[in-house]
């Protein structure tokens, strides 16, 4: 099964999903069988003026995620996230890293085709 | 001598101020309306159009064969213009600010300027004087790059350095607003006396002042409001340069798109004065850095 990226407020699975995409605190990456995670901090997008989106999807990318959970992405992160061949699930925010991967496996996540924010500039 | 009318707040009677300015200007000038997300100035001086071009900023285009994914594009990218997703490349034209970084660092040629429209130059005549305005592409979501295509514009095959120049600004105090007076001698801040007036004005004069250029204070629809507009000037040292009256026919001029100059007889004096305070004031402007604009 893919490694499952989740927009973490914090480094363990009991914290909140970070409902934003770009500017997520950071990134818990979970194996869903084992459950076992690293966290990977988003601070270098958190810093940016613009394009704090794209930043974030390097960064999803670059820890070979196949599944994004979060609440909500943005134009032009869904673009790139959609054509590296990530699996977006939004508006899984209001619930901690373990409860959004459990919706997950459950099945309860559609994917989306679609982004749900219209961005900054949009 | 470059004029600049500016303004914090929006709607003080910047566009007002200019059209008079340009009408009752001893000489002819080269009148520009530099606001260029929504151009108004045309409405009043309704120049004679002698040309309409568009302008454009280089942006990257990749080439996915040569590109090898060492990432010195997207590193040195500071707005995210390029972004590498595993073996994906992607531009991202809208973020790009034009500046050529990533097609000079490529270490294998692989980028190369390509072009994004910005908007519209346009170039005219309003009586003896030249016109010129940019007008931003809808969707475009940065002017100082226009501005800076229609400085360019003047300065290479338009502009005449002998005539002085008079600029309509944008309002605020972000990248537009100085990028419009930057190259200015004198700045003429609009303002109306009520506390946004206040506000706005005094968030203008910190943004504006370390370009150390010589500013003055125009109150419009003077008679209403506070004095605090008033206090505030004679505190920071402001000159107030001209106070126009809260008047029924400057109104309905404006309504009519009438130059206030021409159409309101009684405020011709006002203006003329106003010239000669402006001119006054950019005897006071350091001669040394005046010839950097020629």
């Amino acid at each position: 099964m893919k490694k499952i990226a989740v927009t973490a407020e914090g480094p363990d699975l009991d914290g909140r999903v970070d409902p934003r995409f770009g500017r997520a605190a950071g990134f818990i990456i979970v194996d869903p069988e084992t459950m076992a995670f690293d966290y990977v901090d988003n601070g270098s997008s958190q810093a940016m003026a613009q394009g704090a989106g794209i930043q974030a999807a390097e960064n999803v990318v670059a820890t070979g995620a196949g599944v994004l959970l979060t609440g909500f992405v943005g134009p032009k992160a869904f673009q790139a996230l959609n054509t590296a061949g990530i699996d977006i699930g939004q508006n899984v925010d209001n619930l901690t890293v373990r409860e959004a991967i459990q919706k997950f496996k459950d099945g309860q996540v559609p994917l989306a085709a679609t982004p749900n924010s219209r961005g900054h500039r949009s | 001598m470059i004029i600049a009318v500016a303004s914090g707040k929006g709607g003080t009677g910047k566009t007002t101020l200019t059209s008079s300015l340009v009408s009752v200007w001893p000489s002819p000038v080269v009148a520009v309306d530099l606001d260029v997300e929504e151009p108004n100035l045309h409405l009043f001086l309704q120049p004679e159009v002698d040309s309409e071009t568009s302008a454009y900023m280089e942006i990257p285009e990749i080439d996915d064969e040569r590109c090898n994914r060492c990432r010195a594009c997207t590193d040195i990218c500071q707005f995210k213009a390029i972004g590498i997703f595993g073996k994906v490349v992607m531009t991202f034209p809208e973020m790009c600010h034009g500046c050529g970084a990533c097609w000079t660092i490529c270490p294998e040629k692989a980028i190369t300027p390509g072009r994004r429209e910005l908007g519209h130059i346009v170039t005219g005549r309003f009586r003896t004087s030249d016109f010129a305005m940019g007008r931003l592409r809808v969707g475009e979501a940065m002017s100082p790059p226009l501005m800076r295509a229609v400085k360019h514009h003047l300065n290479s095959t338009h502009g005449q350095p002998s005539r002085d120049m008079i600029i309509d600004a944008p309002p605020g105090v972000s990248c537009p607003a100085i990028n419009a007076v930057m190259d200015a001698d004198v700045i003429v801040l609009v303002t109306e006396p009520t506390p946004f007036g206040l506000y706005d004005l005094a968030l203008a004069q910190k943004a504006f002042a370390p370009i150390g250029k010589p500013m003055g204070v125009v109150i419009n629809r003077a008679d209403i409001g506070t004095r605090e507009v008033h206090r505030h000037c004679e505190e920071t040292g402001l000159p107030i340069l001209a106070e126009i009256p809260y008047q029924r026919d400057i109104a309905e001029a404006y309504a009519r798109g009438q130059i206030i100059a021409e159409a309101v007889p009684s405020a011709r004096p006002l203006f003329d004065a106003l010239v000669e305070r402006i001119t006054a004031l950019g005897k006071t402007a350091n001669p040394s850095e005046e010839v950097c604009h020629a």
